[in-house]
């Protein structure tokens, strides 16, 4: 079953935060991971991983190129259909 | 060359202040584990040396994340030794207080990112390749930690990982003073880090023997120059000193805690673990650190550049280590001093009696301990010697700590602005002179001997 983007929202901004230290208020759908963020491409392929082993999906090498947002990942994660719903 | 910046986290505290006067004390930094290894994995030892102050109380969590414990633990000690130093004082935005093309690191551990290493290894056979993240072989490599220590201070004359096992700490200051005598680095912060308390390394040193077995009694387990003695006891921590041109130190007005006087480096080709008995090796590493600090070994009586008054000893604890340093302590001072007497009488500590041996830290660790010792002509105890060895012939501080007797103050010098230069002796220092010697070896046979000198 799909992930709601509410959920997604909320547990991917706790993967940033974590790696970047950035406040959680900063992280909205319009920001850019790269040019708002600050975030790097070896801190981008730590957030995807651990986005991946938190939602239990999977975000192809080519897919994460074109996550520029956060909007764009949580529209990715909710879209992809998960193995299981996040608990 | 001149020590201006003292920084640590070791098993009695988590910092130099806090961890002197536990030591002092005759505190204890060794405890059991709380955790089932032995029950899990058959472990025969399950007590060590952890850090007092947890890194995590110190870092921020993204610090934590993004570095092994290793280089975790020397960031701690990076930075108090660099404010320390006064080196963290300048203005935002002003000019640095050294020239970062003139600032060198050297950091380095005897084990490295095994705790990376370890739980990297187990996320591929859990959850396969897909999972690992990205900064594992960052974190893992042996350089970490000096690249770390490097970024954080901005260092950009060189940032280097000597690894020597237990001389890694030790050696990291060796380099630190010949980059700085050959004009390639003003400033050089030298260290060494060492996080690697884990069933694997436990189980591994009790395999060779190498640890002592008295879980019933951890705080006492460490027992250097005792007649009971049977291993050392794992620690963790690091211990990083700011080496300084004597020049650019005067220049800027640095407290100076002691002079470099001396570094001696040696390597026993005789095997990969235990050292060589006749110690010829380690003989050599202290003869060479006290002809650059200007003993020439003359016959008794003649002009020796100062006293030496203390000896922090490498001093694992295990039975046959211990005697074969004392025998070659007992020849190096003689040889310095003109008499086995002499050299017989110079008060030496096993500080790993408190901290537990912190492998590759241990050389640093134990030069902060050399340093303060002639700050405060106090030599710190060695504790848990029930019985002394009677093959061990150098003088043992034991119990209490003792005070060093300098001698009658033999400094001609006017003092400020004038110091000694390169392997010049005890007279330009007023009222300095003595000296006061850190042993650190390794397995593998690197030994790593460091002459201080006081200053006043």
């Amino acid at each position: 079953m799909a992930l709601e983007p509410e959920a997604v929202l909320e547990g991917l901004t706790e993967i940033i935060v974590d790696e970047t230290g950035l406040d959680p208020a900063e992280i909205t759908l319009e920001k850019s991971f790269a040019d708002d963020l600050d975030i790097d491409s070896l801190s981008m392929m730590t957030i995807v991983t651990l986005a991946e082993e938190k939602f239990l999906v999977e975000i192809p090498d080519e897919a994460i190129k074109q996550l520029t947002t956060v909007g764009d990942a949580v529209k990715f994660i909710a879209g992809t259909e998960g193995l299981f719903s996040v608990s | 060359m001149v020590v201006t910046g003292l920084g640590a986290t070791t098993p009695l505290g988590g910092d130099v202040p806090s961890t002197w006067a536990a030591l002092l004390a005759g505190r204890s930094g060794v405890h059991a584990l709380d955790n089932t290894w032995v029950e899990d994995y058959g472990l025969t030892v399950n007590f060590a040396g952890s850090l007092a102050v947890p890194a995590e109380q110190v870092l921020s969590r993204q610090e934590i994340r993004r570095a092994d414990p290793s280089a975790q633990y020397a960031l701690i000690a990076a930075r108090e030794a660099w404010a320390d130093a006064g080196l963290a004082a300048a203005a935002e935005g002003a000019a640095p207080l050294v020239a970062p093309e003139a600032l060198a690191v050297v950091v380095g551990s005897g084990i490295g990112g095994v705790h990376t290493i370890l739980n990297g290894w187990d996320t591929v056979r859990d959850k396969g390749a897909r999972r690992l993240l990205p900064l594992t072989v960052p974190m893992l490599m042996p350089n970490s930690a000096a690249a770390q220590v490097a970024i954080d201070l901005g260092a950009r004359a060189g940032a280097h990982a000597p690894v020597s096992a237990c001389a890694s700490g030790a050696e990291a200051l060796v380099w630190g003073v010949r980059l700085i005598r050959a004009g390639l680095a003003d400033v050089a912060v030298c260290g060494g880090t060492e996080a690697a308390i884990h069933p694997l390394t436990l189980g591994a040193f009790g395999k060779m023997q190498a640890l002592s077995t008295r879980g019933d009694a951890p705080e006492t387990a460490s027992r250097p120059y005792c007649a009971t003695r049977d291993g050392f006891v794992m620690g963790e921590g690091a211990g990083v000193l700011v080496l300084e041109s004597l020049e650019h130190a005067a220049a800027r007005g640095a407290r100076v805690y002691a002079q470099v006087a001396g570094v001696g480096s040696s390597s026993d080709a005789y095997d990969v673990a235990p050292p060589d008995p006749s110690g010829q090796g380690q003989y050599r590493a202290m003869v060479a650190a006290l002809a650059e600090a200007g003993f020439r070994g003359g016959a008794a009586g003649d002009d020796v550049p100062g006293p030496v008054v203390h000896v922090n000893a490498h001093a694992t604890a295990t039975p046959a280590g211990d005697p074969i340093e004392s025998e070659a302590i007992v020849e190096a001072l003689t040889r310095a001093l003109g008499s086995a007497e002499a050299a017989m009488a110079v008060p030496v500590s096993g500080t790993k009696s408190m901290t537990g041996h912190l492998l590759g830290a241990a050389g640093a660790v134990e030069s902060i301990f050399t340093v303060l010792a002639l700050r405060d002509r106090l030599a710190p105890p060695t504790t848990n010697i029930v019985e002394l060895d009677p093959a061990i012939r150098v003088h043992v501080v034991r119990d209490q700590p003792e005070a060093l007797v300098f001698g009658p103050e033999t400094g001609v010098g006017s003092g400020a602005g004038a110091g000694p230069g390169a392997g010049s002796g005890a007279g330009v220092w007023p009222g300095a002179g003595a000296i006061a010697l850190n042993n650190a070896f390794g397995f593998g046979g690197h030994n790593m001997a460091i002459a201080f000198r006081a200053v006043s």
